[in-house]
């Protein structure tokens, strides 16, 4: 690969950023979501960043391996 | 929390570095970045801002303006953009038509990319002094001294990758704000009663701020004081034309993909997210404007004893934002800022250095010396926009004042770029002094005109008597342009048929129109062709348009 996958940094970046939320969410005083209407936000929109950033990172690993298998086939 | 997101943005920055440099950019890339080029903080902030003070009107930019704009640029614009191999707009402008015509678009493209920054400089100061109480000046000298040392340690140079990830942090970081507000207000329909409060309050009729075409029979009937014709001239034709299709910031995104099929089909994907926008940006505006209303005390108000509209995002996120994703969403901001601004000076200081320095005032130095002049002119860049930030001070509304400085400029470009791409006979003197008095007219215009209640100045009736009072500074901007656009289109008609042509059509092949031959898009499935995805497009746009009337 000569070209370094946008998806790649991205879903790295969103993965963790939704990790830390999540552990944040789980451990955090409660009394903090009061502005939120009472819901945990922290941990929901966790789960959503986690879910997308693993996606990109899903797809940048697919086109990876797609680029990989072309390339190996076609040199000798 | 911040500070991972920017550990990791520096990540991003110094390997793209590597990969990027002469590489084809795909179409999907190059699209996300072309709207996010234009999502900066001026829009973010300023959309937002626009959704408090006119309602859902401020969708006409989206569904009026951009998506037509769009599609024209990608159907007709981009071949003559790409296939040209010019680097940037002037550049274009210099192949078409000549030097002159290159100069005073360089000059008057500099200028306004110093306000553009200017005003994410406003901006961000304004957000420093809210969130971390700091004072506004220091803010402002704080802001200057971040961007300096960003462009120096050449940030810029993944640009495109960046604004990807900037797309998705804005999208991601504001979504859970509008979820909570929506459900805060009891969803639309709450919304629409709260609204129906605001606009009573402002003596329109109850649906004033939710409906965008209904009030518009006549401009005392809505917020924002236009009429159709007004609005789909001036904001869909003069202004929306304008800076989609000769806006470098945003062209250029689209000449860095990899085929032509691609640069065609950039500003087309680059429409699909962006009709959905105002749910991210005019919403929260919305939801703010009617907080404010009906609790009291939502938005702070300004000197001039109006809300400071500016204000609703910072406010929302402030309100509903626990700490945790308050972080995700300040980043997100500030990331819009810093790239916002940073690439308008970065802009600026390209155009100066090789458009206007190397051609006219210093040609045949080394590149050293054209190195040195590039970073003196970015700290002077900086200084202007701390000018130009402080004239941003004024405004209650930073959309106002980014559509009037688009009105000055890209209003008569658009009509220049129009002659010049399909009517062969416009001439290099016809396209200078079109463009010249497109700006001039512009001007006068602005200076014989004012919004109602305000003081001749910087926000207009500067030449004395003021002949004509708007109801608001949008729609001062919106018949601005389109007196601009006329006056630049009919001066370049009339001259060029005075001049003679200098350019062969041989000098001319791949530049205009009526001189280049039709692309095939046969060969492609049908679901891939522009076309297609235009008509859907447009289809959709309207769709919308309808469900909001």
């Amino acid at each position: 690969m000569d070209q370094l996958d946008v998806r790649l940094p991205i879903g790295g970046m969103f993965a963790i950023v939704g990790a830390i939320l999540i552990a944040y969410g789980v451990f955090s005083d409660k009394a903090i979501y009061q502005r939120s209407l009472g819901i945990n936000v922290n941990l929901w929109w966790g789960f959503v960043l986690l879910a997308f950033g693993l996606v990109m990172l899903w797809l940048a690993y697919r086109a990876y391996q797609k680029a990989k298998r072309t390339h190996s086939t076609s040199t000798p | 929390m911040l500070g991972i997101g920017w550990a990791l943005r520096r990540f991003v920055r110094s390997s793209d570095d590597f990969f990027l440099s002469g590489r084809s950019i795909p179409a999907w890339i190059a699209g996300l970045a072309f709207i996010s080029a234009n999502l900066g903080a001026q829009e973010v902030i300023g959309m937002a801002a626009s959704g408090a003070k006119y309602g859902i009107m401020t969708s006409h930019f989206y569904w009026v303006g951009a998506m037509p704009a769009m599609v024209f640029v990608g159907l007709f614009m981009m071949p003559f953009y790409y296939g040209s191999r010019a680097r940037s707009v002037p550049e274009y402008l210099k192949l078409r038509f000549d030097e002159k015509t290159r100069g005073l678009n360089a000059i008057t493209f500099a200028i306004m990319t110093v306000f553009s920054s200017g005003i994410s400089m406003y901006a961000l100061a304004k957000l420093l002094e809210l969130v971390l109480g700091w004072n506004f000046h220091a803010s402002i000298v704080v802001t200057g001294v971040i961007v300096l040392v960003y462009i120096f340690l050449g940030g810029l140079r993944s640009a495109i990758y960046n604004e990807v990830l900037q797309f998705f942090l804005i999208v991601l970081g504001f979504l859970p704000l509008v979820l909570l507000g929506l459900k805060d207000v009891g969803g639309w329909s709450g919304l629409t009663a709260k609204l129906a409060t605001v606009a009573t309050n402002a003596g329109f009729e109850p649906g004033a701020w939710t409906h965008s075409w209904k009030y518009m029979d006549s401009p005392g009937h809505n917020p924002m004081g236009m009429e159709w014709f007004g609005l789909v001239m001036g904001l869909g034709f003069a202004l929306s034309f304008g800076y989609w299709c000769t806006d470098f910031l945003v062209v250029q995104r689209a000449m860095a993909a990899g085929s032509m099929t691609a640069a065609r089909r950039t500003p087309l994907i680059a429409a699909i997210p962006k009709m959905l926008m105002p749910a991210l940006v005019i919403l929260p505006g919305m939801l703010a404007i009617g907080m404010h209303a009906t609790q009291g005390g939502f938005l702070p108000i300004g000197n001039d004893g109006e809300p400071n509209y500016n204000m609703a995002i910072p406010m929302m996120l402030g309100h509903y934002l626990p700490s945790g994703l308050l972080g995700l969403g300040l980043t997100a901001l500030m990331a819009s800022f810093m790239s916002g601004m940073a690439g308008n000076v970065t802009a600026f200081n390209t155009v100066w250095t090789y458009d206007i320095y190397q051609t006219y005032v210093r040609p045949g130095q080394t590149d050293r010396h054209y190195l040195r002049v590039g970073h003196a002119a970015t700290v002077f860049g900086i200084l202007a926009s701390v000018v130009a930030a402080y004239a941003a001070t004024r405004f209650n509304n930073i959309l106002d004042m980014l559509q009037l400085v688009f009105s000055f400029v890209n209003g008569p470009l658009f009509a220049t770029f129009l002659l010049g791409m399909f009517w062969k006979r416009s001439t290099g003197h016809g396209a200078f002094y079109g463009l010249l008095t497109g700006t001039i007219t512009a001007a006068l215009h602005y200076g014989l005109t004012m919004p109602q209640g305000a003081t001749p100045g910087i926000k207009g009736g500067f030449l004395g008597a003021a002949l004509h009072l708007y109801p608001s500074e949008m729609a001062l901007n919106f018949w601005t342009a389109l007196f601009a656009w006329t006056g630049c289109f009919i001066a370049t008609i009339v001259v060029s048929l005075l001049t003679k042509r200098t350019k062969s059509d041989e000098e001319l092949r791949g530049l205009v129109y009526s001189l280049t031959p039709r692309l095939q898009d046969g060969h492609m499935a049908w679901f891939k062709r522009p076309v297609t995805l235009a008509v859907a497009i447009l289809v959709v746009s309207t769709i919308l348009n309808v469900i909001f009337w």
